[in-house]
């Protein structure tokens, strides 16, 4: 160190080649493609698991498979759409581009961050694994009672239940390291002008959503691991004979559950203002009330667990508790709602693919929170818990809150990532067919659930029939839409129109004053704001 | 765009046609109950709220879209600081809208709704005692006119039509449909004590409006009052295993002389039932019993073969239990022994104990040991069983 104080800033950028480079970076820009690439392909695994239930489910009678295997579908879908899909994407992008909009160098604790990406796709193996032990005669199929592991149902289960338990450790290990990197380097590395109100909003919203992780995961490692030591070594956390409480799980379980909803948004809620303002070409209308508004919405995120399960019985304070406080997000979101339109109120706005998706996004994840505030509604919850009406909401929440705002901030920072201009015809017709389908596949199982029809079940009375049979093939025109997403992606990594560094002619932020795409180490000087 | 508005018709006459059929439901089926009918005003009323602001805050937005681009040279203005006072007024009065929204027109009703829920004692006239198990539901009267009986309630859809490559015309209530239906009488409350024998369930009748999860080692509460007579069906509403989707409820709501009448001959049948566990029983009376026990209650997991599923559920056929003695030198069950694994079940096997009746248990013993390729030769006589249970 004492021999050379001055190094070529091209020096740092010698690396090993091939695998090697991706095994061994601690690199921001690679482990972020290395989250976004494997979220992506999650995406895929996720989303052949729920075509082959909608398959099933495309009329009355077992089509395809036993009923045991459809319950094995449903919670591997969920986790690996949770955990191996939204989760990584997020994560992936806060690699990328928060050391840009900070004008920082890398992220703080770079080999943790190397840890935290390499922890996944192990435990992506432990959640799909037994499906393949199945076939050579080991066990009997993967996790099969659905992504909450209640017990005493997932007491009963086979190995699936262990390697689920596993896999939620190893994801639980590798968010919390991505969080404390996250924090770090957000509190420690912003350029020198930056206060924490002058950071970008996908900078605020990631640092909330790492605080939540950090203060929830624990809470499920630990439900995980007393149902764990349930199931093999005599204890009785869950089992009333012994003096346990199955609910007590689930208390434990919504505990971190619902604060997840919020982690999986609260990084969209940040970059969505921002899409936003570049394609007005106008600033950000309110920046601190949204930034209050986040900080109070994950605030309530973890005050409001019990409503995921009014229908197993409290008393009722708790009851009126658990309704009153979750009606109170609406507030907060309400703001949010308000500052997004107007700061596209006399904007001069235009309306490239990712803001297409912006605004789908904020009509769609507008019903999902809408139908939320229903479902707080302690007696209509009755009706509608566990049905396909809650299905339904939460996917306008996390398929169109969470992954239609992950393809929005994809279109937006492709650009600067690859360096070159994606086809925007592809680009419009894959969001015209997503949200087209999306809603011709939910929109029905909102009826179906009003209807009575409940979820998770493989065979259905014939009343549901048509219904069902519209969504199925609505979800088959949406998962090959998304061949789309893929190929504008692949083409655009390859080669096409050479992106400027500014990229959008509205985009404002650090990001956009380096090249695209930008160096290997991004801000060897840091910047100074104003 | 030409293209997108020929789907967009295409796709609003499709629902229209959809619209005229007449089995199709667009909300909540018609409440049978106090409390489905309020749930369903409260549904109506909310659904309305929060389709006005969507609507209003979708239009605002739609108007800008429409009116502030670029492709018309709109140019942007810039948001210009409110003085305080315009930008208290403007935080406070939104939110005094939505706090009124939230917790007065919303909330007040919600409230009452709660409360009525959570009252299951107060003017309820009888108790009845449900419990879930996999996968099936066992019905009990506490007090009142049935008091005592108690039966099991199964599907009764035959298994051909779930199958795949099924051609026939399936059963109108399909997968809806039971053997013992639950039987209530009209008009009055009925306080339900709710518990489970293995694993989480939830008794759900759409029509009722109430809906609780049945916890092993707890008791739940909920209540109905069912105003009209009438079948009610529906279904278990929480994830618990493989036959989640196979374990419906069929509710018969009687006039009261009628469910007089109805639990008299049931408690007279019980009565002939019990004294058939004290008369002595042949091999082959057992076996023929026991035959029937076995379908509707095991061979759901042991197959009809006794075959099981490797890796899941072991084989009856050979299998140590089911060949190996049941009773020692002193007359009593030995453990592990067939007879105490039905009884009282062992991790997946669920106890029988509650839900099957000494005659059955001794069938279906007697059937597994002489059936499904196995030839101990050994019965079990029904009033063994009665002796185990003491």
């Amino acid at each position: 160190m004492s021999t050379s104080t001055v190094l070529d800033h091209d020096e740092h950028a010698d690396h090993p080649s091939g695998i090697m480079r991706w095994l061994t970076t601690t690199n921001h820009k690679d482990i972020g493609t290395m989250y976004l690439t494997f979220s992506l392909i999650m995406f895929f695994v996720g989303g052949c698991m729920i075509l082959g239930i909608r398959a099933e489910l495309f009329k009355p009678g077992l089509q395809l498979m036993n009923p045991e295997f459809f319950n094995q579908l449903i919670g591997v879908h969920a986790l690996i759409m949770i955990f191996a899909a939204l989760m990584p994407a997020a994560t992936g992008f806060a690699n990328w581009m928060i050391p840009l909009q900070i004008g920082a160098p890398d992220m703080a604790l770079p080999r943790l961050n190397n840890w935290g990406f390499w922890l996944l796709p192990p435990s992506a193996i432990l959640l799909t694994l037994p499906f393949t032990l199945a076939l050579f005669g080991i066990g009997d199929g993967a996790l099969a009672t659905g992504w909450t592991f209640y017990p005493p149902l997932s007491v009963q289960g086979g190995i699936g239940v262990d390697f689920a338990i596993f896999a939620v450790h190893l994801l639980g290990i590798s968010s919390v390291l991505g969080s404390i990197n996250i924090i770090v380097t957000l509190f420690n590395m912003r350029a020198p002008g930056m206060t924490l109100m002058k950071m970008p909003m996908f900078c605020w919203g990631w640092l909330i959503t790492a605080f939540l992780l950090i203060a929830t995961i624990p809470v499920l490692a630990g439900a995980v691991t007393m149902l764990l030591t349930d199931r093999h070594f005599g204890t009785h956390f869950f089992d009333a004979a012994g003096g346990g409480d199955p609910i007590m799980f689930q208390h434990l379980f919504w505990f971190f559950g619902h604060p997840e909803v919020y982690i999986l948004l609260l990084p969209v809620w940040g970059f969505i203002p921002q899409i936003l303002e570049t394609f007005s070409r106008k600033k950000m209308y309110g920046y601190k009330a949204q930034v209050y508004s986040l900080w109070a919405i994950g605030a309530l995120a973890v005050v409001v667990w019990a409503h995921h399960f009014f229908t197993a019985g409290m008393p009722v304070p708790a009851l009126l508790y658990f309704m009153y406080s979750t009606m109170a997000i609406s507030l907060p979101l309400a703001v949010l709602f308000f500052c997004w339109i107007k700061t596209m109120w006399k904007g001069s706005m235009s309306f490239e693919t990712p803001m297409l998706f912006t605004v789908g996004w904020i009509i769609l994840f507008g019903i999902g929170g809408l139908t939320g505030l229903v479902l707080a509604d302690v007696a209509a919850d009755a009706q509608y818990h566990n049905s396909y009406f809650v299905v339904a909401h939460f996917h306008y929440t996390l398929f169109a809150g969470g992954i239609m705002g992950i393809m929005a901030g994809t279109y937006y920072w492709l650009p600067k990532m690859t360096g070159h201009m994606y086809s925007e015809k592809l680009g419009k017709l894959h969001f015209w067919l997503t949200a087209i389908s999306f809603n011709l596949t939910f929109i029905p199982q909102f009826f179906l659930g009003l209807a009575g029809m409940p979820r998770r079940i493989p065979d259905y009375a014939l009343q549901f029939a048509e219904f069902n049979m519209i969504s199925s093939i609505s979800a088959f025109v949406l998962g090959l839409s998304q061949l789309i997403f893929v190929y504008n992606i692949v083409t655009c990594a390859k080669g096409g129109k050479k992106a400027t560094d500014q990229v959008w002619e509205g985009a404002n932020g650090l990001e956009w004053t380096l090249s695209s795409p930008p160096p290997y180490h991004s801000f060897s000087t840091q910047p100074t704001i104003k | 765009m030409q293209g997108l508005k020929r789907l967009g018709l295409g796709i609003a006459a499709m629902l229209a046609s959809f619209g005229v059929r007449a089995d199709y439901s667009w909300n909540f089926p018609e409440p049978a109950t106090p409390m489905a009918l309020d749930t369903l005003h409260v549904h109506n009323k909310f659904m309305m709220i929060t389709m006005v602001i969507f609507v209003v805050v979708l239009s605002i937005m739609i108007y800008s879209i429409f009116s502030h681009r670029k492709s018309k040279n709109f140019k942007p203005v810039e948001d210009k600081a409110p003085s305080t006072f315009v930008e208290i007024f403007w935080t406070l009065i939104p939110f005094a809208i939505l706090l009124l929204i939230d917790f007065v027109i919303m909330g007040i009703p919600a409230y009452h709704s709660v409360v009525m829920m959570e009252d299951t004692r107060n003017e309820a006239k009888m108790v009845i005692k449900i419990t879930g198990s996999q996968w099936r539901w066992q019905y009990e009267y506490l007090d009142g006119d049935a008091k005592g009986v108690k039966f099991v309630s199964n599907l009764t859809t035959p298994k051909e039509q779930t199958d795949k490559g099924f051609q026939g015309v399936k059963n109108k209530d399909y997968l809806l449909e039971v053997d013992n239906h639950l039987v209530l009488p009209v008009g009055e409350k009925v306080r339900i004590l709710m518990t489970s024998a293995d694993v989480l369930h939830n008794w759900w009748v759409p029509q009722f409006g109430s809906s609780r999860v049945a916890v092993p080692g707890f008791i739940r509460e909920t209540w109905v009052q069912v105003d009209k007579a009438g079948t009610y069906r529906g279904q278990c509403k929480e994830l618990c295993g493989k036959g989640h989707g196979y374990m419906p409820i069929v509710v018969d709501a009687l006039p009261m002389a009628e469910y007089k009448a109805w639990a008299a001959s049931k408690l007279e049948e019980q009565a002939k039932a019990s004294a058939g566990a004290d008369k002595e029983w042949t091999k082959e009376d057992l076996i023929a019993e026991g035959k029937g026990v076995y379908e509707k209650n095991c061979a759901v997991c042991h197959q009809i073969t006794g075959a099981g599923v490797p890796g899941a559920f072991p084989a009856l056929t050979g299998s140590k239990i089911a060949t190996s003695p049941i009773f020692g030198e002193d007359g009593k069950y030995l453990p592990d022994s067939h007879l105490d694994r039905v009884l009282n079940g062992k991790n997946v096997m669920p106890s029988w104990k509650a839900t099957l009746n000494d005659t059955e248990i001794a069938a279906v013993i007697t059937y597994e040991r002489n059936a499904l390729g196995n030839s101990v030769g050994d019965l079990v006589q029904p009033a063994k069983v009665k002796a185990a249970r003491q």
